[in-house]
């Protein structure tokens, strides 16, 4: 008899370690490309995915990260390189290119005018519904401090915070699904 | 669905193309008690594959869908 309950224990044991590996119902997400139709589509999964009731983390990492500044706000002090890169990479989500036939900022242009003629949520419009929703974002420290970003010229997100390689790790091992975009 | 079955809410979402039908179906039906029946419009070809999927996934269930032209009607039951 007391042999049964040990059993039992260790079993329970058991089954207690192997629901600590199974993942959440999570999807994360590391957002590495600038491009406008690439971080466009990372939002509309980000968002389809909490349709779909799944938790959602977003990483901004080099390229994605200068999506995340905001165009009305003022950056604080800059060496020069900063002030360069500040300059040169685009000033939140209105000054994003699509990857393909940007054409000078024509394509990107006729892109914008074809979305709104067919009601495509805008990169703007998608942000906004992914706060409302509770995507969570994480910004690269590392990129920030490399290009020269400083906290006071990001947007104003509810659910973002900044971070390093391993919070991603952590999110991604107690996710469903990874996606690097 | 019986002809009695009574809708608790009417969703046009027509003329919205993805991701938008399923993050307004999934907050419209939200808003109404489990058991209860929506009624959504859409002309969005990808709805056809996507309510179901997303029913599925969050264990609605799709009572009707009558495709008439452009709009698709369907009939969603909140279960949880």
């Amino acid at each position: 008899m007391q042999n049964v309950e040990a059993q039992i224990e260790a079993m329970q044991s058991q089954i207690a370690a192997m629901e600590k590996k199974i993942p959440s119902n999570k999807i994360s997400m590391i957002v590495f490309s600038g491009d406008m139709d690439k971080v466009l589509a990372a939002f509309v999964i980000a968002t389809g995915a909490v349709a779909m009731g799944m938790d959602v983390v977003m990483f901004f990492t080099f390229w994605g990260t200068p999506i995340l500044r905001d165009k009305t706000k003022k950056a604080g002090a800059k060496d020069t390189m900063g002030k360069m890169f500040g300059a040169m990479l685009p000033k939140g989500t209105c000054e994003v290119k699509l990857s393909k036939m940007n054409m000078g900022g024509m394509g990107t242009a006729m892109m914008k005018s074809l979305m709104k003629k067919k009601n495509v949520a805008s990169l703007d419009q998608m942000m906004e519904m992914a706060e409302e929703f509770g995507v969570q974002i994480f910004v690269c420290e590392m990129s920030m401090d490399l290009m020269g970003f400083n906290r006071e010229e990001m947007i104003d997100y509810s659910g973002m915070s900044y971070c390093g390689v391993a919070t991603f790790l952590e999110q991604a091992n107690d996710s469903k699904i990874q996606l690097f975009i | 669905m019986s002809e009695e079955t009574k809708i608790a809410k009417v969703m046009d979402l027509k003329g919205l193309p993805c991701p938008m039908p399923i993050l307004k179906v999934n907050k419209g039906i939200q808003e109404v008690e489990v058991g209860q029946v929506i009624e959504v419009w859409s002309t969005d070809p990808g709805s056809l594959s996507d309510f179901p999927s997303w029913a599925r996934t969050r264990g609605h269930e799709i009572l009707k869908t009558d495709q008439n032209g452009e709009v698709t009607k369907f009939y969603i039951k909140r279960l949880l």
